[in-house]
């Protein structure tokens, strides 16, 4: 119980910091940031090997967030694990800033691979991983896709090549929150069956509550045994979730925001937080 | 830099594809991280390289958007991918691939782009890029290389192996005149003067290198003084060496094989207008798609022959 709880604060924090970061600058990414607060908990909350005081470190794991505009969330989750100063998230997104819409490694610590143009994510992560291979170094591979980005080509060229060559050290998670930017992504390009169709591309594939931490380690532990085949967790989420003025709602992929809103957002996760205490 | 000619200008006889494989071979058997990225045109290049390392060589299938990715994630781990196919289908069909992943993302990706314009002969409109160089010289901070010879193939391919970056080399798989000995060194970014001279300069690259030196002896033979330049590096582009031709012989032609617009005689214009305007022409694909054909009658049909050359040199002389 301890775990369960340990994490879910971390989430909460993630998305307070997250909805802070957005609100102060007026907009922003906030639907597909909250969808997958639960998943960065896990991987920051002790599944990926990191160090925060070496972000190059040769030993650590590497994340590839593919679905790049999660950016603000990614940057709270480093913020909170001691990667930059909790300050710098003032900045998001304002000229200058090391904090952009959209990941990129060469303006971030802690960010590995520079993200924001769909679909091409998967193919870094998968030369990051094969690259491991070849160097005979055991550091795990994490990739977050978006549902919306597998409408994207490229995802399935990625999907071909990393079965075939047996990337067993890259593990996928597909952020399966149902929306995109014009809509419900079955509305308005159907991807359908996302478990049935990894799996035609021979890949370990898993499907789980991807607001559930636990659930979320539990699966990562998993797809470690697969032995020979690359994993792919498919996340069902719900796109804004745990923010009063995105749950729920159609459009909310990039949104503007006010300040009152912010406000409403952010007490209630505190109220939640502080129930743990 | 150190440039000698070759004594005899003549057909080569190891393909330029050959000279790929053979410097890949050097380049890996002293190097661990040197890598060879294929798509499906392995075959067409040739397989020595994959014989020797097979775990070394990665061949993607025909999918050269994710054959891209990969390539900048293995650099991104340290690996050094000579990433090759076709120059269509690698510049044109992945440039976001090129331009985001690798380039925007300060990657390391080595780009082999195969026969390139008049060169893809046989295979025709689809396979035949006159684009391919102009698409690269779009990119922030990329190199950009027309290959002449086999000579400057080898030259280049090793010094590439260092720099860290996005780096295009276009190259025909055939086999091309002999330009230099195979004692030359060149150095990226710096153009070659081949032949001196102080009415016009030719400035060209590539295949048309060849036909530019023929341009100049005919010329030579009516009493006009051509310098030839090699600017076999198009980005970063050689300034300092077109500004002084341009002061020394007061009228330009450029020869490419490749589109003019956006091609060598654009970047060469672009130098040219904003340091030392004079008189230029430029010779190469006018803005049209590439068709089927030997390499003799596309070059006639694109008015890239050493004839073309001559005769926009004496136009331009007429306009100076």
């Amino acid at each position: 119980m301890k775990r369960r709880n340990d994490l879910e604060k971390f989430c909460i924090k993630i998305r307070i910091e997250t909805l802070k970061q957005i609100g102060n600058l007026g907009f922003g990414h906030v639907g597909g940031c909250m969808s997958i607060a639960e998943t960065l908990a896990v991987l920051y909350g002790g599944v990926m090997k990191t160090d925060s005081a070496n972000p190059k470190w040769e030993q650590r794991d590497w994340l590839v967030i593919s679905k790049g505009h999660a950016g603000p969330a990614i940057y709270s989750t480093l913020a909170l694990r001691g990667f930059f100063d909790m300050s710098l998230l003032k900045t998001l997104n304002r000229g200058g800033t090391s904090l952009p819409s959209h990941c990129d490694k060469n303006k971030t610590i802690g960010i590995d691979v520079t993200t924001g143009s769909l679909g091409q994510g998967i193919s870094q992560a998968i030369g990051i991983a094969l690259g491991h291979k070849l160097k005979k170094m055991d550091n795990w591979v994490y990739l977050i896709l978006g549902d919306g980005e597998l409408q994207e080509g490229q995802v399935w060229e990625g999907a071909m090549f990393a079965p075939h060559h047996n990337l067993d050290n890259l593990i996928a998670f597909v952020d399966n929150n149902k929306q995109q930017l014009d809509g419900f992504t079955q509305d308005i390009l159907n991807v359908e069956s996302i478990h049935k169709k990894f799996e035609a591309f021979n890949w370990h594939v898993q499907s789980i509550d991807g607001h559930d931490v636990i659930a979320i380690e539990e699966a990562v532990e998993c797809a470690k045994k697969a032995a020979g085949k690359p994993s792919v967790i498919i996340l069902e989420t719900q796109k804004g979730k745990c923010c009063t003025y995105t749950e729920g709602v159609l459009d909310n992929h990039h949104i503007s925001v006010c300040e009152q809103d912010t406000k409403r957002a952010v007490a209630k996760l505190e109220a939640q937080l502080a129930k743990y205490e | 830099m150190n440039i000698k000619l070759a004594e005899n200008r003549l057909l080569e006889e190891t393909s330029l594809a050959d000279a790929y494989l053979d410097t890949l071979l050097e380049l890996a058997r002293s190097d661990e991280s040197v890598m060879s990225l294929e798509a499906d045109l392995m075959k067409s290049i040739g397989v020595k390289f994959i014989e020797k390392f097979p775990k070394r060589t990665i061949n993607c299938g025909i999918a050269e958007a994710n054959m891209v990715g990969v390539a900048t994630g293995l650099g991104a781990v340290g690996m050094k991918a000579y990433t090759h196919t076709f120059a269509p289908f690698l510049t044109r069909r992945a440039y976001d691939q090129i331009f985001i992943t690798t380039a925007y993302g300060k990657g390391n990706v080595k780009l082999i782009g195969s026969d390139p314009g008049i060169t893809a002969a046989y295979n025709g409109g689809t396979h035949m890029p006159f684009e391919d160089a102009g698409l690269l010289r779009m990119v922030p901070d990329a190199i950009v290389i027309d290959i002449s010879d086999s000579t400057m193939l080898k030259c280049v391919l090793k010094d590439i192996k260092d720099i860290f970056g996005v780096q295009y080399v276009r190259m025909p798989r055939c086999a091309v005149d002999k330009i230099y000995a195979c004692d030359s060194v060149f150095d990226i970014g710096k153009g070659i003067v081949l032949k001196d001279g102080t009415d016009a300069t030719i400035i060209a690259s590539g295949i048309l290198v060849s036909e530019a030196l023929d341009a100049a002896h005919q010329l030579e033979q009516e009493g006009i003084s051509a310098r030839v330049v090699d600017m076999f590096t198009w980005k970063p582009i050689d300034k300092d060496l077109i500004v002084k031709c341009a002061k020394e012989t007061g009228a330009i032609v450029t020869a490419e094989n490749h589109n003019i617009v956006n091609g060598l005689g654009s970047a060469v214009a672009e130098v040219l207008g904003e340091n030392s305007p004079v008189i230029m022409s430029r010779i190469g694909c006018k803005d049209r798609f590439g068709e089927v054909g030997s390499k003799e009658y596309l070059m006639d049909e694109f008015e890239m022959t050493a004839d073309d050359i001559a005769k926009q040199v004496k136009v331009v002389l007429n306009q100076k």
